[in-house]
């Protein structure tokens, strides 16, 4: 599914204006707050829910490959973690949802997309 | 393609007493590696061992310490070595879930005990000796085979 559309169904606000997301796609997703655990388990191009907003969770998606990060609990980064985001090119949304509810919704969502 | 002598770089990650930079020497390692066209599956595994390994290094190690990456025609070879303080006890350092990481680290998502395990599963060879005083090294391998993932 379209990043842009995941975002507008979810109401998701992109933090990184500078981070072009046209055309971008995105499969499945990946919910953790441990940054090893997602370094060994979630897959390329995944979407990256979390409540972690220090630096390093930008590393941690361009290391991987991620499809980009979503902020819960309306957690705004601040901005040298935007800043280097855009650097790399890495897209951070901020999501009003909690973890649960963000990821039960983004499920839904990309689960429907993968059966039809 | 890259030489039959192959391709070596050298990092020093410093504790600087904060995680803020760690990923830059992993990121960097990456750029270089696809700048010599290095397999991707390859890529990733040695990108999470040089993270991990990063991420020791500016937490554990009291002066950080160096990392060095050798790119080989069929494989790419991984040092990390410090002077202290050591693990006391290795084995259970390799056991997921333990860790003695202090609070400040584990608040920020690291310290999970995931570190040194994960370095060992995404290697093909790996090995780690280590003693208190002293200082910490490892060796890991990643065969560069066309299906590694």
């Amino acid at each position: 599914m379209q990043l842009r559309e995941i975002m507008e169904r979810l109401g998701l606000e992109l933090v990184t204006k500078d981070v072009d997301i046209q055309g971008r796609e995105v499969v499945w997703a990946y919910t953790s707050d441990l940054l090893s655990d997602v370094m060994a388990n979630a897959q390329t191009g995944d979407l990256w829910c979390t409540i972690q907003r220090h630096l390093n969770i930008v590393a941690v998606a361009k290391l991987k490959e991620l499809g980009g990060i979503v902020l819960a609990n309306g957690i705004i980064p601040s901005e040298d973690v935007v800043a280097k985001a855009a650097q790399e090119d890495v897209p951070i949304f901020v999501s009003r949802f909690s973890l649960f509810e963000l990821s039960g919704r983004l499920y839904e969502l990309l689960r429907g997309e993968s059966d039809s | 393609m890259s030489s039959e002598l192959g391709v070596v770089l050298y990092f020093a990650v410093l504790n600087s007493g904060g995680l803020d930079n760690v990923g830059a020497v992993s990121t960097e390692v990456k750029r270089r590696l696809q700048e010599i066209n290095v397999e991707d599956g390859v890529i990733r595994r040695v990108s999470i061992i040089c993270f991990e390994a990063e991420m020791n290094l500016a937490s554990y190690a009291d002066r950080g310490g160096h990392l060095k990456v050798e790119v080989k025609p069929d494989r790419v070879e991984i040092f990390v070595e410090d002077d202290g303080p050591g693990i006391e006890d290795v084995e259970q350092a390799m056991t997921p879930g333990y860790s003695t990481a202090p609070l400040w680290i584990r608040e920020l998502g690291f310290g999970a005990g995931l570190g040194l395990p994960n370095m060992e599963e995404k290697s093909d060879i790996f090995h780690i000796e280590s003693e208190v005083g002293k200082g910490t090294r490892i060796h890991s391998v990643v065969f560069r085979r066309r299906d590694a993932a």
